[in-house]
C-alpha cells in the first residue's frame, strides 16, 4: 500500500435543522476547524474543491463563492457533484490532483443548507430526484426507492421490521455521544411501538419503511485537507493515509438495475476496488462508517463491504458486531439516521469520524484498541454512485 | 412534444421517444430495438447503447411477467399530494427486460408477493393524461 496522499486536516459543522446562516457563513465553520487542524493558512493551499447536491442551492456556481469567503482565492476552484457522495468523490478528485503532481495542498468542503429552500421547494424537488423522464411521472421519492430494495432484502432473507430497529438503536446509541449530530436521543423498542401515542417512527412512509428507518434532512458542512507526502510530514504530526479508493455507478432507472434482493451493486464493486489498491481484506480494518440513509442501506453495506455474506448481515446486527466493542464497529458517531444528511456534506463528515478514530481523537466515541485502518462507505442517489475509501496511519 | 401526456405528470416535453405516449392512447406498451443489432430496450431509447446505431424501432412489451418487488408510498411529492396512499413496482419479464410503475388500486397492497404474476394495462387518467400500471395477471 502506498503512502502517497494523507489527510491532514479535518472539520465539521453542527449539523442541525435551519442553520441560522448562509451557505458561505456554514462552510466556514467546517473551514476553520479544519485548517486549525490542519495548522496551515490559506498561503499553502494550492486549490480548493467544493461539493453539494445544487438542486438545494440558491447559488449558482458556488465554488467562486465560497472559495472567496474562505480566503482560497486566486487558487483554482471547481465544484464536483454526485448527490448523497459528493464530498467523498470530491476527496477522490483532490487525491488525483495531488498523485498527479499538480497540487501539494487542496481543500475539500462539502455543504449544504437543505433549509436554503421552502419546503414545498423541497418537496417539489425530491419528486425530481432520480430519472424525471421515465420515473418521476409516477410520483416517486427516495423512501420508495429504498423500499423498493426492502421489500425484496426482507422476503428473499428474513431480515424483519425488529433488526432495521436495531440499526437505528445502535446509531442512537451513538448519536448521543456525538455533539455534532441533530438527533441526540438515546432510543428504545418503546420509540417503535405502534401502540405508543408518543412516537411518530412506526409510522410508514414507504412501506416496509417506517418513519424510524429514514434518516432526516439537515444542514452542515464538512471539511478535508489533503496533502502530498512531502507536505503532510512537514505539517501534520499524525496524517492519516489514503490507502484505497473504489468507486461505481449504477442504472438510475429501477427498470435497469439487477435483482433489488441482492442490494446495491455500487457497495460491491467501489468496495473490491478499494480492498485491492489498499492491499487488504475485511479483516484489517478495526472501524467503518457507512451509508446509512435508510437502516436497511446499513445491512446492505454490511455484505457489499463483506462484513457478512449476501443476505447475513441480519446477523451482524442482532449479535452486536457491529456495536463500538464488537467484531467491526460501524457508524459509532451516528450515522446518518441520528447526525441528518446534509447531502453534500456527509461524505466529509463520514471522513472526519475516521480520521479521528485512527488518531485516536474521537473522544467519547473512540474505539478501543487504537484503530490503525478505517474505510468510509458513501453512496450517491438510490446506489446510482458509490464510493468506497480506506484510511490508514 | 407530447410527452407532457405521459404520466401522473411529465418532467419531459421534447423527447425523440415521444411516440411512447402515442402507442399507450393505442392501448399499447412499447419499448424500442435496434434494427442493426436487436438489443431491446426498457424504458425506450433513442440510441443504441450496444452498437450505436439511431435506427431504432418500437415492439411490444411482454404481456405476463413477475413482479420483483414493490413499496406503499403515504407521502408523496409535490404534484402528488392527491394520490397517497399508493404502490408501486418492479415487473421481470426476462430476458433483460423490466418495467417500472404504480400498481392497479384493485389489488390490496397486503395480496402482494414478491414473484407473483402480473401483466401490464394501459391507463388514462381523469385529465387525460396517459400511463401504464401493473395489474392482475
Amino acid at each position: 500500500m502506498e503512502k502517497d496522499v494523507a489527510v491532514i486536516g479535518v472539520g465539521q459543522s453542527n449539523f442541525v435543522r435551519g442553520y441560522e446562516g448562509s451557505i458561505r457563513e456554514l462552510a466556514f465553520e467546517a473551514f476553520r476547524e479544519a485548517m486549525k487542524d490542519a495548522g496551515i493558512t490559506q498561503k499553502e493551499v494550492d486549490a480548493s474543491i467544493f461539493c453539494s447536491a445544487p438542486e438545494y442551492d440558491k447559488q449558482r456556481s458556488p465554488a467562486g463563492v465560497l472559495a472567496e469567503y474562505l480566503g482560497l482565492i486566486p487558487q483554482p476552484t471547481c465544484y464536483v457533484e454526485s448527490v448523497c457522495s459528493s464530498s467523498s468523490t470530491g476527496v477522490k478528485m483532490g487525491y488525483s490532483m495531488i498523485k498527479a503532481g499538480l497540487h501539494d495542498i487542496v481543500v475539500v468542503l462539502g455543504f449544504q443548507k437543505m433549509s436554503e429552500i421552502t419546503s414545498a421547494e423541497s418537496q417539489e424537488r425530491m419528486g425530481r430526484g432520480a430519472d424525471i423522464q421515465w420515473e418521476a411521472p409516477f410520483g416517486t421519492m427516495m423512501p420508495a426507492y429504498y423500499a423498493l430494495y426492502a421489500q425484496a432484502y426482507m422476503e428473499k432473507h428474513g431480515l424483519t421490521h425488529d433488526d432495521m430497529m436495531s440499526v437505528r438503536l445502535k446509531s442512537s446509541t451513538y448519536g448521543a455521544t456525538n455533539d455534532r449530530a441533530v438527533y441526540r436521543k438515546s432510543l428504545t423498542p418503546a420509540d417503535f411501538d405502534p401502540n405508543n401515542p408518543n412516537t411518530k417512527l412506526p409510522n410508514p412512509v414507504a412501506w416496509p419503511l417506517r418513519q424510524g428507518d429514514c434518516c432526516a434532512n439537515a444542514d452542515g458542512s464538512s471539511c478535508i485537507i489533503l496533502a502530498n507526502a512531502k507536505k503532510a510530514k512537514t505539517f501534520s504530526k499524525k496524517p492519516v493515509w489514503i490507502l484505497g479508493i473504489g468507486a461505481a455507478s449504477e442504472a438510475v432507472n429501477m427498470a435497469s438495475r439487477p435483482d433489488f434482493a441482492k442490494g446495491l451493486s455500487v457497495g460491491y464493486a467501489a468496495a473490491a476496488q478499494a480492498y485491492k489498491m489498499a492491499g487488504i481484506t475485511t479483516k484489517d480494518l478495526k472501524v467503518a462508517e457507512v451509508h446509512d440513509c435508510f437502516t436497511i442501506a446499513e445491512i446492505m453495506a454490511y455484505e457489499g463491504l463483506g462484513f457478512a455474506p449476501m443476505g447475513e448481515g441480519k446477523q451482524l446486527i442482532r449479535e452486536k458486531a457491529t456495536y463500538k466493542n464488537g467484531k467491526i464497529p460501524v457508524n459509532v458517531d451516528g450515522g446518518l439516521l441520528s447526525k441528518g444528511h446534509p447531502i453534500g456534506a456527509t461524505g466529509g463528515s463520514q471522513i472526519r469520524t475516521i480520521v479521528l478514530q485512527l488518531r485516536g481523537e474521537a473522544g467519547p466515541m473512540q474505539v478501543a484498541g487504537e484503530p490503525d485502518i478505517g474505510l468510509v462507505h458513501n453512496v450517491g442517489g438510490v446506489g446510482l454512485y458509490g464510493n468506497v475509501t480506506i484510511f490508514g496511519r | 412534444m407530447g410527452f407532457e401526456k405521459f404520466g401522473r405528470k411529465s418532467f419531459t416535453a421534447v423527447t425523440k421517444t415521444a411516440k411512447f405516449v402515442d402507442f399507450l392512447a393505442e392501448g399499447k406498451v412499447e419499448g424500442t430495438v435496434c434494427k442493426d443489432c436487436g438489443a431491446k430496450f426498457f424504458p425506450p431509447r433513442a440510441d443504441c447503447a450496444k452498437c450505436f446505431s439511431k435506427d431504432m424501432t418500437w415492439f411490444e412489451m411482454p404481456k405476463k411477467g413477475k413482479l420483483e418487488t414493490f413499496t406503499t408510498a403515504y407521502y408523496a411529492p409535490f404534484g402528488f399530494e392527491a394520490d397517497p396512499p399508493y404502490t408501486m413496482g418492479v415487473v421481470d419479464f426476462g430476458d433483460g427486460l423490466k418495467l417500472f410503475a404504480r400498481i392497479a388500486k384493485a389489488i390490496k397492497p397486503e395480496d402482494l408477493k414478491a414473484g407473483m404474476d402480473v401483466t401490464i394495462k394501459p391507463l388514462k387518467y381523469e385529465d387525460d393524461q396517459l400511463s401504464f400500471e401493473i395489474s392482475k395477471a
